[in-house]
């Protein structure tokens, strides 16, 4: 476990800011103990301070995962966000998308979402803009970014793509093996 | 402008017609076979329709009454009057009636088993013999009519008596005749109409049938001539009787027949069908059950619990290690059912993930998706028990959000029983795949710190990502082995050891345990154990405010994985049993065999499939009440030590088998291994010589063992507590240590086993030099008298090791298909060919 280079907290908090805006400001500062970010092995761990120096015992090799992982920076020093980090994007998100039940299952099977399984959009997404996709009964299955404004989907034909998609639930066991 | 469109879907608003909760299925208790004998019931109609019946036929019994009262006068009439009269005919048929009179009974015979001709059913045989009498009687009298008929004249010469007779006979006929119908109408109709038909009509048509019959009956008796007829029915009778007298024969046979056992040589000649085999089982079963009773004369018991325990194994396709494991634990009827119930697999359960969501809205939004499900005991309010499923239960955006985890029920228990409270700090020895470890955060509600370690790193993998679904922020995993956790961080409030065992417990998830797990699979898991369970205890600390608790778990039944690892903890560490907080399963063992074991024993719990309807399984908590260890440091190292020799000795074994399996790989296909090995230095000649060394180093080294074995499990397991035990066990080791000795041959071994003895006698040295010191002139004199017993066996025993090795390579085998197995063996070999 290391602390995060000044360039990688940059590129995090960029990152983290696309999904959920201002409210990063919630994932430092919380009542309920001082958090913090770690790398370990290229991977962010998002973890209780307290939690974080127990795992100190351990070795390097030994460790393999404290507290949330929130994704892996590439041998480019990109920021991929993997479905581990839905835990507390979700919960945060300023922009969301929800799908219609028919279209869940084949989001959870790695597919951008057209128009015909848009179910509800928040108002005022631009386009590129980070959201977080749930089901109709607010169930949180991943999170992409907008293909399309709110304002164009709205008039979008139904097979347009509205949402990519960029990572879902289904992941925990398509990429068991590649994730963690 | 149309509708405005509406995104949002109506929510629902009640758990819907297809939440309406079905109960449980209920299963009569001897479970899952299908039953032979069902008792039918009667329907509320069938029961109407019987009690019309009865009344009917009082009814007709009083009319024959009557009839029988105006018979005489009848019969006067007929011969008075002219034929066409239908009333004036009765006496004709009545007389001419004992030819078709057989005819009756025998329907009764064919279409006797419905529900209706119950109560006359079961005396079967009795009628017959009843039917027998009366046809006989009938014979006589049919002569007595016949000639009647044939010289019309005497017919004025028949005396009131025989008047009698007869109409008693025509009466028993008529009713005979009646009741068949009845009961062949119902069959075939089932009608309420024809219950509803009058008396009169009945009779009307009982009459019509038997003219019918009559007629039939007439045109064959033209052909012949009486006294043909006679012979006929005579002959008839004749065979019928033989028949009956057949059955009675064999009725009695089956009734008194002893059990035969086959002769131990029998079988290999005969093909036997597995009902055959299943037969024999309940047979021998029976036998046992009342062994003076059943008994062939000159067999012993153990030649009947021999032979049933090879059908056994044939049966369930067991093998003989474990079925004889399994009938030292259970006793005959628990065996049975324990079988059957290990061959049936479990029901599905699934865990709420108390973190995301609560078990009634989960199983709504199951229920939604068309699984029916009900909760799963009293004991928990987390578990679901699943019946049935349209979809995927491990694949529904339910489970991928993590709301549930599919687990089985019996392992929640070890986490009940473990009762962890908020902000602990709780370990997970052997976490994976990290059913239990997220079921120990949920219950901490994400507070505290758990730290879940598991030795295998691929396995870990699914620990992190159960985790991370199930939304456990709170937890370190890592990937130590578990048995040096002591030296990393110790502690801890409470301790979760779900220890690696032989897995006998969950026979029906993996029927393979059945056929390969052996002697030295129980052994390499039971010393791994006691090393995890004496960390484990390291670790914790007693002192903590609210825990110091260690639990105990393995999904293995064997009291060698369990009650014995429990009790070498009790003696070597300061802690004590405690109740579980688990009102069902059965207790603990106290006594198993030769072995005593601590009686504080009985609170642990078992759980079997047959009993509890979960996987076979132990559970045992521990409380730590002091952070001092027992015993001397030198012991402690000794034990340390013998452990890890133990389990060297153990992994060394696997290890050479699948060398060996290598080398023979290597040897007969080193061309086609090149493709593989492209880039890495090739073996060498030197090397090879080398690998054979090694092999046969370890060959010795492993024949050794198995003679070893009971040596190093008879010195630990000495409880001091009860004095005779261990004193067999001396006298096992003293034994032993000859026969080792005697069948070091090989120059090679001494170095390694010459070792072996001695240290034996040191590690048993400290403690029970001063009960050997107590012990008589008596014990030495055993002592020396034991030895000749093993050298007998010795013969036998020589050609074991080459056998197990044999096992051993298949087994190896069939692990070598699994990849990483072969990663860790290439791993290791190569780190040898390094030095």
């Amino acid at each position: 476990m290391k602390r995060l280079s000044d360039e990688r907290t940059k590129i995090l908090f960029e990152k983290l800011a696309k999904y959920i805006g201002t409210n990063v400001q919630q994932l430092i500062d919380r009542p309920d103990g001082t958090y913090c970010f770690r790398e370990h092995k290229d991977r962010v761990y998002y973890v209780s301070e307290r939690i974080l120096k127990l795992s100190e015992c351990f070795g390097y090799k030994q460790l393999v995962c404290v507290g949330t992982c929130f994704g892996k920076f590439s041998k480019t020093n990109k920021l991929k966000f993997h479905i581990t980090a839905l835990y507390y994007l979700a919960p945060y998100a300023q922009y969301k998308v929800w799908v219609k039940p028919s279209f869940e299952q084949q989001f959870l099977y790695g597919n951008h979402i057209p128009k015909s399984g848009l179910g509800r959009i928040t108002e005022n997404a631009g386009q590129y803009q980070g959201v977080v996709v749930f089901s109709m009964n607010d169930l949180a299955l991943g999170f992409g970014v907008l293909a399309r404004s709110t304002t164009e989907c709205k008039t979008a034909d139904p097979l347009t793509t509205v949402c990519f998609h960029q990572s879902d639930i289904g992941e925990y066991i398509r990429a068991e093996d590649t994730l963690f | 402008m149309g509708r405005k469109a509406e995104y949002s879907e109506k929510q629902k608003k009640g758990p819907g017609r297809k939440a309406r909760k079905q109960g449980p299925p209920k299963f009569p208790k001897k479970s899952f076979a299908p039953l032979d004998d069902e008792d039918k019931r009667l329907s509320h109609r069938q029961k109407q329709r019987v009690a019309k019946r009865e009344q009917k036929k009082l009814v007709q019994k009083a009319k024959s009454k009557d009839k029988r009262a105006q018979q005489p006068r009848k019969q006067k009439e007929y011969h008075s009057e002219s034929d066409s009269e239908p009333e004036a005919q009765q006496p004709v048929e009545s007389s001419d009636e004992e030819v078709p009179q057989l005819v009756p009974i025998k329907k009764q015979k064919s279409n006797g088993f419905t529900d209706d001709n119950k109560d006359w059913l079961k005396l079967k045989s009795k009628q017959q013999q009843k039917t027998r009498k009366q046809q006989l009687e009938d014979l006589q009298e049919k002569e007595e009519t016949e000639n009647e008929f044939e010289g019309d004249s005497d017919e004025e010469v028949e005396n009131d008596e025989a008047y009698d007779e007869t109409d008693g006979e025509e009466e028993q006929s008529i009713d005979d005749d009646n009741e068949a119908q009845v009961g062949k109408l119902d069959d075939l109709f089932d009608d309420d109409d024809e219950d509803q038909e009058t008396d009169e009509n009945e009779d009307n048509e009982d009459d019509d049938d038997e003219n019918d019959e009559d007629d039939d009956d007439d045109d064959d008796d033209d052909d012949t001539l009486p006294i043909e007829r006679a012979n006929k029915k005579l002959k008839k009778r004749q065979e019928q009787d033989d028949k009956l007298a057949q059955e009675e024969m064999q009725m009695s046979v089956d009734q008194s027949e002893v059990f035969r056992l086959p002769e131990p040589g029998e079988d290999a000649d005969k093909e036997l069908s597995l009902q055959d085999v299943q037969q024999r089982i309940k047979d021998i079963i029976q036998v046992l059950s009342d062994f003076g009773k059943y008994r062939q004369e000159g067999r012993s018991r153990s030649e009947y619990v021999d032979q049933l325990r090879s059908d056994l194994c044939l049966y369930y396709s067991y093998n003989e290690f474990l079925m004889s494991k399994l009938m030292d634990i259970f006793k005959l009827s628990d065996l049975m059912e324990y079988l059957e119930a290990s061959e049936v697999a479990r029901p599905l359960t699934i865990r709420t993930n108390s973190l995301k969501t609560r078990r009634r809205d989960l199983a709504g939004a199951l229920i939604n998706r068309g699984v029916n499900l009900d909760p799963l005991g009293k004991w928990t309010n987390v578990g679901l028990v699943i019946f049935n499923s349209t979809v995927p239960l491990g694949a529904t955006p339910e489970y991928l959000a993590g709301h549930y985890m599919i687990q089985g029920a019996s392992s929640m228990l070890p986490v009940i029983a473990l009762a962890p409270q908020e902000n602990e700090r709780v370990l997970d020895m052997c976490s994976a795949p990290g059913g239990k470890g997220s079921h120990i955060a949920a219950v901490m509600k994400n507070t505290g710190v758990l730290f879940a370690n598991d030795a295998n790193r691929d396995r870990i993998k699914a620990v992190v990502a159960n985790f991370h679904r199930l939304g456990i922020v709170n937890a370190i995993v890592s990937c130590e082995d578990a048995t040096k956790f002591r030296n990393i961080m110790t502690g801890f409030d409470r301790v979760l050891l779900d220890a690696p065992c032989t897995g006998t417990g969950v026979v029906s998830k993996d029927p393979s345990v059945k056929t390969t797990k052996s002697e030295i699979d129980v052994q390499r898991c039971y010393n791994l154990q006691r090393k995890l369970l004496l960390t484990a205890i390291d670790c914790v600390d007693a002192k903590s405010s609210t825990g110091g608790y260690v639990v105990y778990s393995t999904c293995s039944v064997l009291p060698e994985e369990n009650e014995w690892v429990i009790d070498y903890a009790l003696k070597k560490r300061n802690v004590k049993l405690v109740p579980l907080g688990i009102d069902f399963g059965e207790p603990g063992f106290t006594k198993f065999r030769q072995h005593r074991y601590h009686p504080s024993l009985n609170l642990c719990r078992r759980f079997y499939p047959h009993t509890n309807n979960m996987d076979g399984f132990f559970v045992a908590k521990l409380k730590k009440f002091s952070n001092t260890i027992p015993i001397t440091k030198e012991q402690q190292e000794a034990d340390e030590k013998q452990l890890d020799e133990a389990l060297a000795s153990d992994q060394t074994e696997s290890n050479t088998a699948e060398t060996k399996e290598k080398a023979t790989e290597a040897t007969e296909g080193r061309r086609k291994a090149l493709g593989k090995r492209a880039g890495k230095p090739s073996l060498t000649d030197v090397e090879h010589d080398l690998k054979k060394k090694k092999l046969e180093q370890s060959k010795t080294k492993y024949v050794a063992k198995v003679f070893e074995k009971p040596i190093k499990v008879s010195s630990k397991s000495k409880p001091e507590r009860t004095l005779p035990v261990s004193k067999k066990n001396e006298e096992e080791s003293s034994t032993a240590s000859p026969k080792v000795q005697s069948k070091e041959q090989a120059p090679q071994s001494n170095g390694n086993k010459k070792q072996k003895p001695s240290k034996n006698e040191e590690q048993s040295s400290p403690q029970e030099n001063g009960q050997k010191a107590k012990s008589t002139s008596k014990i030495t004199k055993k002592l020396s008298q034991a030895p000749r017993v093993d050298i007998d066996e010795l013969p036998l025993l020589e050609g074991k090791p080459i056998k197990k090795e044999n096992k051993l390579k298949n087994k190896s085998k069939q692990l070598g298909q699994l990849k990483k197995f072969k990663k860790t063996a290439d791993s290791k070999s190569k780190q040898r060919f390094k030095k």
